[in-house]
C-alpha cells in the first residue's frame, strides 16, 4: 500500500517514534513511500558534518541579523542600474507544505551569482525530469513512488520546499514588505487617492481595558489571579491553606471599564479570479499566480495593510475559496466559462454591500479559452461591473500551443470596445505563459494598476 | 566562539593517540571550537572560513534565510576546515560519547586533507591567516572605491570556476623522467604529424619500430633509431633545432582565463585600475582552494565515516552507547532508498575496494575469470586491504573513486540503481521509477552528480589586444544560457574591450522519439549589448 510520506510519518510519530527515527524506518525500506521531491533535488554537496552527525537543524543557522538589510541591498539594486548593469536582487517565493497540507507562501530575496554552469535540463523526452541513486530490490521500471505535479514552485535558483512543522508565516506577513520592494524596485505607481473612501477609522466601545479598585465590571479571574499572587507573597499560601485565611484588599479587584477603540478599516477589496480549467495547467498558472501574489502584495503596501481579498475560480462553474494557498494549488481538468466567474463577484458585491465601502479590484487571469466564443454574457457583466469598481485587470497567460493570434477573450473584449470606452478601469495585459520572466511579469502588473 | 573546555580537549587529544595507532596521520595542532547559533549565521554564507572576505552575496543568502524555513547553501563546507592548524567546530550540548565518535570523524577528514594529493597545494597554508589578510584588503579597497570594489569582486566571481586547478596540480609532481627525449617528443609528435603529415599507420610503424629497438637495448635505442631517420629525412635536425630553440624549458601550467586576463587586459594594465588586479586574484585562488575540498566530497566523506565506524567500535568509550551510535551511524550512512547520500556511497565504496583487496581480486588472477560462482568465492587471502584504501586516500579523488571501482558486482551488492524522475501526463503526476540497474548507468548518474564546471579556455590565436576569445570545450551539455549574458558582462569589463564565447547548443527534438541536435554559437558582448550567432 502506498502511503505519502508525510502521512506515514505522522503515523510513526503517533506510534511514540521521534521525528527522526520515524524518518529513518522511512527510508530503511519499511514502508512504500512517496518521496517528497526536494529529497531528490538534494544534491550530494549539501550533505555535510553538521547534519549528518550533530543533527544542528539548518533553522538554526538563520537570524535576523545581517551586514545589509533589504532597503540597503535594494538601493544598491537601484545604483547598478545607474551604473549600467543588470539588476541582481530577485523576489522569490517559496511555497512550505505543512501537517495541514495547506503549505504557507514565504517571500524571500534571493540572488544568483551568474557563472558559465552547465545545463542538465535538455533531454530527447520532455517528460524526463532527471535521475538520482536509490536502493532496493525493485525490478528496472518498478514504479517507487509518485507525487502530486504541482505548479512549478519558487523561482530563482536555490529554492526548494521544505518539510515538517515549525513557526509558520502567513502570506499576509510577508506581502507588506514584498510590496513595500515591489514599489521601490520595479518603481510601481502609487495609488492616487480616493477621496472620502480613504479615511476609514471606525471607533468601538467596548469593555477592554482593565483597572484595579473601581470600574463597571469585576473580572473575577483576574481578581482570583491577584490574590493567589499577593497571598503567596505573604507566605499565607504553602502546600496546604485554608481559603479563609487568605487577605483580600480592595485594591486587588480588577475590574473591566469601557473604553474607546481606534479601528481601521481595510480600505480596498480585491477579488482575485482565475481560470483553473484543464487548459490552465503548468506555465499559465504558475505565471497568473506569482502575477496575483506579486498585485496582492503591492495592495497590500500601498493600503498599509488594510486589503481583503477574496479568491474566486472557475471553470464552467464559479466558486469562491477560502485562501491563497487553495487559489495558487488547485487544478481541473473542466472546460471554461468566464462569464459565471464574474456573475459570482456581481453577486458578492451586492450581497455583501461592499460597494459604498470599499474600493473594489478585481484581477482576472486566463489562458484566453472561453466555451462562449461571442463572450456576450461575460461582456454584459464587464460593462455592469466597471461603474462599481476601481478597476478590472485581466491577463492572458498564453499557452504554447497557442498561436500568435489573438484569444477568445482577447478577441472579444476588443470587439467590445470596452477597452476603449472605459479604458480608466479596464486593463489587458497578453503574454505567452511559457518562460515568462518575474520583469516580464512586474512589467505585465504596472500595465494593468496604472 | 570559544575553545572547547579542557575536559573535551583531553577526549580529543586520546582519540588522535588511537588515530595515529590505526595508521592516520595528522599534525599535531588542532583546534577546536565551540560555535553558538550566532557564530554559524556568520559562517555558513562564508564556507565556514571565519575570516573570509564580506560580500553582499552572503547577505542576501542570511536575508533569504530569515524568510525561509529550509535554506540551502549555496556551497558545500566541512565542519572542518583545512587550514595550519586545522580549525573544527561543534555543537555545545554533545555529550562526551558522541563527541568521541566526531572526533574521530573529524580526525578522518584532517588525515584525508593532510594527505590527499589534490590538497598538495593547501598543505602549507595558514588559510584563515591568508583569508584574514585578503578580507582586510578588500576592505580598505572598499574604503577607497566604494562600490566598484564590489563590482570587481562580482565580475571575478563569476568566472572564478574557470580558475585552472588541475593544470596548477599537475605541474607539482610532474614525471620528467617519464618524459620522452625531446628529440623522440618532437619527431612522434611534431615532424611526423605537422612536417610530413603522415597516415596514422605510418606513425604506429614507427613507434612499434622504437619499441623493438628499445627492448632490445634502452641505452642505444635512440641514437639508433634516429640514424636512418637522419639519411631518409636530411632537414630534420635543422627543424629540430628551430623547434628547441622555440620551446620552453620546464613545462609549465596553462593560463586559466582569470590568469590570462590578468597579465593581458589593457584595462587592468591602466595605472588607476591596478587596484583589481588583487581583488581578482584575490577571488582565484580562494576559488583554487575550494577546489580540492567539493572534487573530494564522496571520497572524503567517506574515509571519515570508515574511520569513526572503526575506531569507535574499538574504543572503551562507546560502552553503554551501542544503541545510540548505531542509530546516530544508520542514519549517517545508510543508502539513501531515493537519493544520493555520499556518506554512504563513499563509505561503501572505500569497504569495498578493502575487501577487493583483501581477497585480491584486483589481480590479473581475478580478472580473466569468467565463471560466475568461482569469481563469487575467490579469495587468495592477499590481505593488501588497508594498503589499498591508504592508496585510495593518498591519490583519488570522487571521479577516479567512482570511475574506477562502481562496476556491476558493486551496484548488485547494494542493491544500487538509478531512479527515474518523469511527468505522466496521464496521471498528471511525477513518478520516481527504477531507471536502471546497470552499473555503467549507475556510474554515470554518479559522475552527473559531480562538481565539473565547463571547461573555457583562451584561444589565443584568434585574442587580440582588442578582442578576448573564448572557447567552451563541449563535454555533452550546454551552458545555462540564462547566464551566459552576465557572465559575458562581467568578461567584458575586466577585459576592457570586446568579448566572444564560442559554444555548443543542443537543441530538443520538436516531436516526441526525435533525436538532440548540435548547433556552435558565438556569443559577442560589445558596450555592454550581448548578441548571438550562429558559428559560421
Amino acid at each position: 500500500m502506498k502511503q505519502k510520506f508525510s502521512e506515514a510519518i505522522q503515523e510513526l510519530l503517533y506510534l511514540g517514534l521521534t521525528y527522526d527515527e520515524a524518518k529513518l524506518v522511512l527510508e530503511n525500506n519499511q514502508y512504500e513511500v512517496i518521496f517528497n521531491e526536494h529529497q531528490l533535488n538534494k544534491n550530494i554537496y549539501l550533505n555535510d558534518d553538521f547534519d549528518m552527525l550533530q543533527d544542528r537543524s539548518v533553522q538554526s543557522r538563520l537570524s535576523p541579523t545581517s551586514l545589509k538589510t533589504l532597503e540597503d541591498l535594494i538601493e544598491q539594486d537601484n545604483q547598478r542600474v545607474k551604473d549600467g548593469f543588470p539588476r541582481r536582487i530577485r523576489i522569490g517565493k517559496l511555497v512550505k507544505p505543512t501537517k495541514d497540507n495547506k503549505g504557507q507562501v514565504i517571500i524571500v530575496p534571493t540572488t544568483t551569482e551568474p557563472k558559465f554552469y552547465h545545463d542538465n535540463r535538455i533531454t530527447e523526452d520532455p517528460n524526463d525530469l532527471g535521475e538520482t541513486g536509490g536502493t532496493g530490490d525493485e525490478q528496472e521500471g518498478d514504479i517507487l513512488g509518485e507525487q502530486q505535479a504541482q505548479p512549478q514552485q519558487g523561482e530563482g535558483e536555490g529554492q526548494g520546499a521544505g518539510e515538517g512543522g515549525g513557526e509558520g508565516h502567513d502570506i499576509s506577513q510577508e506581502a507588506f514588505d514584498l510590496g513595500k520592494v515591489l514599489t521601490e524596485q520595479f518603481q510601481l505607481p502609487n495609488l492616487k487617492d480616493k477621496g472620502q473612501k480613504r479615511s476609514l477609522v471606525k471607533y468601538t466601545y467596548d469593555l477592554t481595558d482593565i483597572k484595579k479598585g473601581f470600574g463597571q465590571l469585576l473580572d473575577k479571574k483576574a481578581t482570583m489571579k491577584e490574590l493567589i499572587k499577593k497571598n503567596i507573597m505573604l507566605g499565607n499560601i504553602g502546600e496546604y491553606f485554608n481559603a479563609e485565611d487568605l487577605i483580600i484588599a480592595p485594591s486587588d479587584h480588577v475590574f473591566r471599564i469601557m473604553s474607546k477603540e481606534q479601528e481601521f478599516e481595510s480600505q480596498a477589496l480585491v477579488f482575485f479570479i482565475r481560470d483553473y480549467s484543464g487548459s490552465m495547467q503548468g506555465g499559465p498558472t504558475e505565471a497568473i499566480s506569482s502575477q496575483h501574489l506579486l498585485i496582492y502584495s503591492w495592495l497590500m503596501y500601498q493600503y498599509q495593510n488594510r486589503v481583503e481579498t477574496k479568491f474566486i475560480l472557475h471553470d464552467t462553474d464559479a466558486k469562491e475559496v477560502e485562501d491563497f494557498y487553495v487559489y495558487y494549488q488547485s487544478n481541473i481538468a473542466g472546460g471554461t466559462k468566464v462569464a459565471p466567474a464574474f456573475e459570482l463577484v456581481d453577486k458578492i458585491i451586492n450581497e455583501e454591500q461592499l460597494e459604498k465601502d470599499y474600493n473594489i479590484y478585481i484581477f482576472y487571469g486566463t489562458d484566453g479559452d472561453d466555451w462562449e466564443s461571442d463572450g456576450k454574457k461575460t461582456i454584459e457583466m464587464l460593462k455592469h461591473l466597471v461603474g462599481k469598481v476601481n478597476r478590472i485587470g485581466v491577463t492572458v497567460a498564453k499557452n504554447s500551443w497557442s498561436s500568435s493570434k489573438k484569444t477568445t477573450v482577447e478577441t472579444y473584449l476588443d470587439k467590445s470596445e470596452l477597452l476603449n470606452t472605459h479604458s480608466d478601469v479596464i486593463k489587458i495585459d497578453a503574454f505567452k505563459a511559457d518562460g515568462v520572466t518575474q520583469d516580464r511579469i512586474v512589467e505585465g502588473i504596472k500595465k494593468l494598476v496604472s | 566562539m570559544i575553545l572547547i573546555d579542557q575536559h573535551s580537549k583531553a577526549i580529543m587529544e586520546e582519540c588522535k593517540r588511537q588515530a595515529r595507532i590505526a595508521g592516520l596521520s595528522f599534525s599535531q595542532e588542532t583546534l577546536e571550537y565551540i560555535v553558538t547559533n550566532k557564530d554559524m549565521i556568520e559562517l555558513s554564507p562564508k564556507v565556514m572560513i571565519p575570516t573570509l572576505y564580506d560580500y553582499w552575496v552572503n547577505d542576501v543568502e542570511v536575508l533569504k534565510g530569515k524568510g525561509k524555513y529550509l535554506v540551502y547553501p549555496s556551497n558545500p563546507y566541512e565542519t572542518v576546515i583545512n587550514t595550519r592548524p586545522a580549525i573544527s567546530f561543534y555543537n555545545d550540548n554533545n555529550p562526551d560519547w558522541l563527541n568521541v565518535m566526531i572526533y574521530y570523524h573529524v580526525l578522518g577528514h584532517i588525515d584525508f586533507f593532510q594527505n590527499n594529493a589534490l590538497f598538495e597545494n593547501t598543505w602549507n597554508d595558514d588559510f584563515v591567516g591568508q583569508a584574514l589578510s585578503d578580507k582586510r584588503l578588500i576592505e580598505n579597497l572598499r574604503i577607497k572605491y566604494g562600490r566598484w570594489t564590489d563590482y570587481v569582486v562580482e565580475f571575478a566571481r563569476a568566472i572564478d570556476n574557470l580558475s585552472g586547478y588541475f593544470q596548477q596540480l599537475s605541474v607539482n609532481n610532474y614525471p620528467e623522467e617519464k618524459e620522452l627525449s625531446s628529440k623522440l617528443d618532437y619527431y612522434f609528435q611534431f615532424f611526423l604529424q605537422e612536417e610530413l603529415k603522415v597516415p596514422e599507420h605510418i606513425i604506429f610503424n614507427e613507434i612499434s619500430r622504437y619499441n623493438n629497438l628499445f627492448e632490445k637495448d634502452p641505452h642505444v635505442a635512440e641514437a639508433l633509431f634516429f640514424t636512418s631517420i637522419k639519411e631518409k629525412h636530411a632537414n630534420f635536425l635543422s627543424l629540430y633545432e628551430k623547434y628547441l630553440s622555440k620551446k620552453q624549458s620546464k613545462p609549465q601550467a596553462k593560463k586559466d582565463v582569470i590568469e590570462f586576463i590578468l597579465d593581458h587586459s589593457l584595462f587592468l594594465k591602466q595605472e588607476n585600475n591596478q587596484w583589481m588586479k588583487s581583488i581578482i586574484s584575490i577571488v582565484r585562488s580562494t576559488s583554487l582552494y575550494f577546489n580540492p575540498q567539493i572534487r573530494t566530497k564522496i571520497i572524503n566523506e567517506g574515509w571519515a565515516s570508515y574511520w569513526h565506524d572503526k575506531l569507535f567500535r574499538s574504543d572503551d568509550r562507546m560502552k553503554t552507547h551501542e544503541v545510540a551510535f548505531a542509530k546516530i551511524n544508520a542514519g549517517v550512512t545508510s543508502i539513501s532508498r531515493v537519493g544520493l547520500n555520499p556518506y554512504a556511497i563513499g563509505l561503501r565504496l572505500i569497504e569495498y575496494v578493502e575487501d577487493l583487496a583483501n581477497k585480491g581480486k584486483m589481480t590479473w588472477g581475478y580478472q580473466k575469470l569468467l565463471n560466475i560462482a568461482q569469481k563469487e568465492d575467490f579469495n587468495i587471502g592477499l590481505n593488501k586491504g588497508q594498503e589499498s584504501i591508504f592508496a585510495l586516500r593518498k591519490y583519488f579523488s570522487d571521479f577516479t573513486l567512482i570511475n574506477t571501482f562502481v562496476d556491476q558486482d558493486f551496484v548488485d551488492r547494494h542493491d544500487l540503481f538509478v531512479t527515474g524522475k518523469r511527468y505522466n501526463p496521464q496521471r498528471q503526476t511525477i513518478e520516481y521509477y527504477v531507471k536502471s540497474r546497470k552499473a555503467v548507468d549507475y556510474k554515470k548518474m554518479l559522475l552527473d552528480s559531480l562538481y565539473h564546471p565547463p571547461v573555457t579556455e583562451v584561444n589565443e590565436s584568434k585574442t587580440n589586444e582588442k578582442e578576448l576569445y573564448l572557447n567552451h570545450l563541449f563535454e555533452g551539455k550546454q551552458l545555462v544560457k540564462e547566464f551566459i549574458p552576465d557572465v559575458m558582462v562581467a568578461l567584458e569589463f575586466l577585459w576592457g574591450g570586446e568579448v566572444k564565447l564560442e559554444t555548443t547548443e543542443i537543441i530538443a527534438p520538436q516531436k516526441q522519439g526525435g533525436e538532440l541536435t548540435y548547433k556552435s554559437v558565438i556569443y559577442s558582448i560589445k558596450d555592454r549589448k550581448v548578441s548571438k550567432s550562429d558559428k559560421a
